[in-house]
């Protein structure tokens, strides 16, 4: 297991290396310029643009400007961001709080939703809990965030009046009350995110659940005379949630990236809408300290997920 | 045809416990026909089966038979409610959304059937060669995954277009270039959770008893993955697949916003309902019907994904 | 101040506002409406102060109408090249703020303001957009601002320059700015004549890769012979003097604070997420991409003045939400360029709570028709100069497509309040715009020019001349309007047996000066392809130059694309009238030589304009003195913004 473990992880820095390499090369290939709105702008000639360009080094040979950047992130710098020539990392330290507040509360409503609703519906297969449970989750999955988040402010800002459509970074109100506020303006994109989310895994949860039940192991626990919760929590969900676990650790990184639409709806600063931004502002090394801390984040999870499997699966072997 | 309804006439009464211990034995025929006379069974798999080939038919020959075409417009007529004339109202240009629901599924259903079955092909085979063989292939390949998630897809889309759109179209003609560009990419940025799921799976299975069964009597290992391991991972896929349709389409609508896809006066569900979202107050319909076609399409789907795996497990009888 | 937005934001709007208290003319109009000085006193003081005769008749105008404003005229001058003060229609911001009577500091409270780009530097000389610009301008100043009407009105300095105080040299090579005393930095320190100087110095070091430098680079030197008169020398007789140091791409920096971050050092300036200024207002905390949040500045001049205490900028979303945040929650007092379509902000005012502002734009939605042939490639590059398009080099065909152009309808049901149709591709300032052009739709006569051509319908309905089909790609960027446009536009072509290929492409490939990238406006590998773009000055000759046919100003390949002529279009007359007007300085001669390059371009049909754009935003009922203006940021006068009762 030890060895298992220290392989994986030294396997896991050429991965990263081979990742960024081609995550480089896709940003420098892909068209798109960090002074695209000014190209109309006749204050702003082409050659003074042209000229920036060069500044940001974005004419040197790919392979060049590959190298500069790995070796200062080797040196832990992240560099200084094309658009607001602040350091990445401060960016970043910015953003993660609100990141981690809205989105990350958002998927853990959506596994404590999920997973009992998923449980549920496949015990009581094709029962009106079921159905209802189906017709919900499809309905949020087919909705996209974008008309769900529209919804939501028709309603609780613009109708009821008892949400705020804004998220701010910035209320100073003190107390109870400044904290009620910070509650507030989080309700609607994690209520939008969550079901989404949820809509997803619930469906993952009830598939897994109806794979085991039926199991024999399952009905020989039953044939043992085991209470029926006992033979759902311990045996039928043991092994149901191999792809729940694989499902949950595909999305935790993506908290780190965000989401993007519902950031967007409600202007929550996360890093979700800054790695959008800087993707559209071509904002080359914020996207690359985003999209490593990312990777790392992933091959750490499936990492995590592979051990989780040995856990719930006695039976699967660490070769 | 009669000895394979004998085979099974004999063989339901042998109930639940029974069919487990004589799968393996089982001929593949006797599976597919076993799985027909459950589906019939399954009412909502029956009854999304109907409502799907109802849509896909509708959106294949609707557009000849409804007299406004999906192109023409009339500001005068702009942003009426559903009437006799337009069904399902107009649109802010004075479009018949009821034409363009008909002629933007035609897109819809086929991006979204077909990038999802991109995804799922890829995502299976990737990861029942990795889950099976384990070892280094598993290694390498489930790297490839980790590099296929970590991509931003913007960028990515953005480059596609440039390198490809053109040739695309230049190779194929505008709409088949486009459509298989699109599908392509949905595809390609999708078949990962897949491939996890699929690779969760055959980690456990690979040491269940009926694969070494299978490899005691020297079944080869495409056989095993194939016809022993593969069948049995396919409940995670199917949720991946319908989940997969819904998602195929709502990306296209969001691919033409990069650029990516078709013309910009082709509609498409998603794009409908992108166009309509700063109508909801005030022409709801434009964010209705679209909305609705999806939903409708990607509920039916699933069912009918529901009753397939249920029909495909020889260890269930269907609940009736 | 025009704007150029990628991300489908691509500059709906221009800007605007103006500045009452510091605006000495506008308090002489202001005294002349409210009927405190006849007609005749006014004739006296204008002439004293040497205005214009356009301005003295606006005054005149003035005075018909009597309105309550309490003040006296002091000492005004206009810059020479003003625009007649738009006596009959008083912006509705001017109507609604009296010039701001002694209220208290900071009794506002808290101000917000919603941008749906977000800011993401302070330093206006490393600006990267109009929110970065604007969100500048609350705290940094120029020497003056330009108000909706075209004119100068002092801020940093003292008066406006101008030939007839000596200000502006008679060769118009040199002009003299006087500076406010007892002007501080937010941080105590005198501002300084060296401050305006040692802007300069940063801007045109090529290693700061300052976004404005190509407004400083027709200045030869500058002096100060005191602490508070500035000469600043242009290398050529320069009518567009006011191009320096004036407007968004003016503001002055403190020397004593960014002396050690000139060149290569500029981006590790604290300055530029902290800056320090003679504004309203300093940074108290800006999160880049999100938010700005200013107090007062205690040391700004006015001691009255502002009176919000604190204002938040909010940036990023889109358009439409924060139309609604604006208009029916009123969550935010002031938002910004609400590009959403007409009929959606009509429906959303109705809520009550808000107000949609509407000043007329500086800039044209337009259609640029391409002159050379984009699918022949020689030497490397489609598009090339000397290949000509097989059909659009014709006059007549191009003709043809601007009749097929239905600008009115595109204009009132795409854009609504947000522009009306035009025949004109220079629509500001307003003496420069040409009354001698018109357009219509007639696909009729469209037709008939088509078939004279030469090109005549085939049997499957699009036209041809020799075999050759007239099928052509037509590509703007992503933008739901622009969609929409391109549909009603590719509908009345189809008509007339053209076929059309639409293609959009993300705003900042499109803008891209990526010399790599096939899918730029500049690289125009297409038939039409559509835009919008306007003036920055109110002498426009940096935009006039987008037609002019010198070889190096071309888009090619031989300069990497970074010509400004992307049509290829060439045309001696044109040539000589725009060279003229980079060195005339008789007001008349210069409207004269402007409106001749406008109507050479649009009866050549080398562009079919569209539509004139106004800028959109909205504010809370309840805000008041805002001045927007064309010209300018639209934060310019925020220390007079109040919220009224």
């Amino acid at each position: 297991m030890t060895q298992y473990l220290i392989r994986r992880i030294l396997i896991s820095i050429p991965t990263l290396i081979a990742i960024s390499i081609v995550i480089f090369t896709i940003l420098a290939l892909a068209p798109g310029d960090p002074l695209a709105e000014f190209a109309m702008n006749p204050a702003v000639p082409p050659e003074v643009r042209q000229r920036i360009r060069k500044s940001m080094g974005l004419d040197d040979p790919i392979p060049v400007r590959y190298v500069k950047w790995a070796s200062s992130m080797l040196r832990g710098d992240f560099g200084y961001s094309f658009r607001s020539k602040s350091p990445v990392i401060d960016l970043i330290r910015q953003r993660l709080p609100t990141t981690l507040y809205v989105i990350g509360t958002a998927y853990l409503v959506s596994v404590l939703i999920a997973i009992p609703v998923g449980v549920l519906s496949a015990i009581r297969q094709y029962s009106i809990f079921d159905n209802v449970a189906t017709t919900l989750a499809f309905i949020g999955f087919s909705l996209p965030t974008f008309v769900t988040g529209i919804l939501f402010i028709l309603l609780f800002s613009v109708k009821l009046g008892w949400l705020p459509m804004i998220y701010r970074t910035t209320i100073e109100t003190e107390g109870l009350a400044g904290l009620w506020e910070k509650i507030k303006q989080a309700l609607m994109p994690i209520m939008v995110l969550g079901l989404f989310e949820t809509a997803a895994l619930t469906r993952y949860t009830r598939a897994a659940m109806l794979e085991t039940i039926h199991q024999d192991y399952v009905r020989t626990a039953r044939a043992k005379g085991l209470s029926e919760r006992t033979v759902i929590i311990r045996h039928a969900m043991r092994n149901a949630l191999i792809p729940v676990v694989t499902i949950v650790a595909l999305s935790i990184p993506g908290i780190f990236t965000g989401a993007v639409i519902t950031e967007q709806i409600f202007r929550v600063p996360g890093m979700g809408s800054l790695l959008i931004s800087a993707i559209r502002d071509n904002d080359t090394p914020v996207i690359m300290a985003i999209t490593i801390i990312f990777s790392a984040l992933v091959v750490l999870f499936n990492l995590i997920a592979d051990i989780l499997y040995g856990v719930l699966d006695p039976r699967i072997k660490y070769e | 045809m009669s000895e394979v309804t004998e085979q099974r006439r004999l063989k339901t009464p042998a109930g639940a416990v029974g069919m487990a211990v004589t799968l393996p034995a089982r001929k593949p025929r006797s599976l597919w026909s076993d799985a027909w006379r459950q589906f019939r069974h399954h009412r909502l798999a029956v009854a999304g089966s109907f409502v799907l080939l109802f849509m896909v038919i509708a959106t294949i020959v609707g557009p000849f038979l409804w007299p406004i075409p999906w192109n023409h417009f009339d500001m005068a007529e702009a942003l009426q409610g559903p009437s006799l004339r337009h069904p399902f109202g107009t649109s802010d240009l004075g479009h018949d959304i009821f034409a363009r629901i008909l002629w933007g599924g035609r897109i819809s259903i086929a991006v979204g059937v077909v990038a999802m079955l991109v995804a799922v092909i890829l995502g299976t085979l990737i990861r029942a060669v990795s889950g099976y063989f384990g070892g280094f292939l598993d290694s390498l390949l489930m790297r490839m995954t980790d590099m296929f998630i970590s991509i931003p897809s913007l960028p990515l889309l953005l480059l596609i277009t440039y390198l490809f759109q053109d040739r695309m179209k230049a190779m194929f003609g505008i709409e088949l270039g486009m459509f298989l560009l699109i599908v392509l990419v949905i595809g390609g940025l999708n078949w990962m959770p897949v491939a996890r799921l699929v690779r969760a799976s055959f980690l456990s299975l690979k040491q269940k008893e009926f694969v070494e069964a299978a490899h005691c009597i020297g079944v080869g290992t495409g056989g095993i993955i194939f016809r022993h391991i593969l069948p049995n991972t396919l409940s995670p896929v199917i949720v991946a697949a319908t989940l997969g349709v819904a998602q195929a389409i709502i990306t296209e609508s969001a691919l033409s916003f990069l650029g990516l896809g078709f013309p910009p006066d082709i509609p498409t569900w998603g794009r409908m309902l992108y166009d309509g979202i700063n109508w909801i107050e005030f022409a709801p319909w434009m964010v209705l019907f679209p909305g609705g076609a999806i939903f409708l399409t990607v509920l039916s789907i699933n069912y009918v994904g529901d009753g397939l795996r249920d029909a495909l497990d020889p260890r269930r009888m269907f609940a009736v | 101040m025009r704007r150029g937005i990628p991300d489908g934001g691509d500059e709906l709007g221009a800007t605007r506002e103006e500045g009452v208290p510091v605006d000495e003319l506008k308090q002489l109009e202001a005294a002349a409406r409210a009927g405190q000085l006849s007609r005749r006193e006014v004739l006296k003081r204008a002439a004293a102060l040497g205005l214009s005769a356009p301005v003295i008749a606006s005054l005149l105008a003035a005075c018909a109408r009597p309105q309550a404003t309490p003040t006296t005229a002091p000492a005004a001058q206009t810059p020479a090249p003003t625009t007649p003060a738009p006596a009959a229609s008083p912006t509705p911001a001017a109507a609604a703020s009296p010039t701001p009577a002694a209220g208290k500091r900071g009794e506002g409270g808290l101000v917000k303001l919603l941008w749906w780009q977000a800011p993401t530097i302070l330093n206006p000389h490393l600006a990267q957009g109009t929110k970065d610009f604007d969100a500048s301008r609350i705290v940094m100043e120029p020497l003056a601002d330009v108000n909706d009407a075209g004119e100068l009105v002092p801020i940093l300095a003292e008066e406006i320059p101008s030939v007839e105080n000596g200000g502006v040299a008679k060769d118009a090579k040199s002009v003299t700015w006087k500076l406010k005393r007892n002007v501080k930095w937010s941080d105590g320190t005198p501002f300084t004549s060296k401050d305006v100087k040692f802007t300069y110095e940063y801007v045109i070091n090529e290693a700061t890769t300052a976004t404005t430098m190509g407004n400083y680079q027709v200045i030869e030197s500058i002096e100060t012979p005191d602490d508070y008169t500035v000469v600043i020398k242009f290398k050529n007789p320069n009518p567009a003097w006011m191009n320096v140091f004036v407007g968004p791409y003016g503001m002055i920096l403190p020397e004593h604070v960014l002396r050690d971050y000139v060149g290569e050092k500029a981006r590790n300036a604290p300055f530029n997420l902290n800056p320090i200024g003679t504004g309203p207002y300093k940074v108290k905390e800006f999160r880049p991409g999100d938010v700005v949040v200013y107090e007062i500045n205690e040391n700004y001049r006015e001691p009255d003045k502002p009176y919000f205490a604190q204002v938040e900028m909010k940036g990023g979303g889109d358009a439409t939400t924060a139309a609604r945040a604006v208009l029916q929650t009123g969550e935010v007092d002031y938002a910004w360029n609400l590009q959403v379509e007409a009929t959606v902000l009509d429906q959303l005012e109705k809520a009550g709570v808000g107000v949609v502002e509407v000043i007329e734009g500086v800039s044209v939605e337009r259609i640029l028709i391409n002159m050379t042939d984009p699918r022949k490639e020689v030497d490397g590059e489609r598009s090339k100069l000397g290949v000509p398009h097989p059909w659009q080099s014709d006059l007549r065909v191009r003709q043809a497509y601007a009749l097929a152009c239905q600008r009115d309808v595109i204009a009132n049901t795409l854009y609504g309040r947000g522009g009306k149709a035009t025949s004109n591709i220079l629509v500001a300032p307003e003496r420069f715009v040409s009354k001698n052009t018109s357009w219509k739709f007639d696909l009729n006569e469209a037709a008939k020019l088509l078939d004279e051509a030469g090109w005549t319908k085939g049997p499957d309905g699009v036209r041809q001349k020799d075999g050759v089909r007239m099928e052509i790609v037509y590509q703007t960027t992503i933008n739901p309007v622009r969609q929409k446009t391109q549909e009603i536009i590719k509908n009345a072509f189809e008509q007339l047996g053209i076929k059309v290929e639409l293609k959009s492409i993300e705003a900042s490939v499109f803008f891209s000066s990526d010399p790599g990238n096939p899918d730029t406006a500049a690289h125009f590998y297409a038939d039409i392809e559509m835009f919008t773009n306007g003036p920055s000055s109110v002498y426009p000759i940096d935009y006039m130059i987008s037609w002019y046919g010198k070889e190096d100003n071309i888009a090619q390949k031989a300069n990497n694309w970074s010509g400004n002529n992307y049509e290829r279009w060439q045309n001696e007359e044109y040539d000589k009238l725009f060279e003229q007007a980079q060195i005339e300085l008789d007001p008349k001669k210069q409207e004269e030589l402007f409106i001749k390059m406008n109507d050479l371009v649009v009866n050549n049909v080398v562009v079919i304009p569209l539509v004139h754009r106004n800028s959109v935003s909205g504010r809370k009922k309840d805000l008041t003195g805002l001045e927007l203006s064309r010209w300018t940021d639209e934060t310019w006068n925020i220390a007079n913004w109040r919220r009224s009762s």
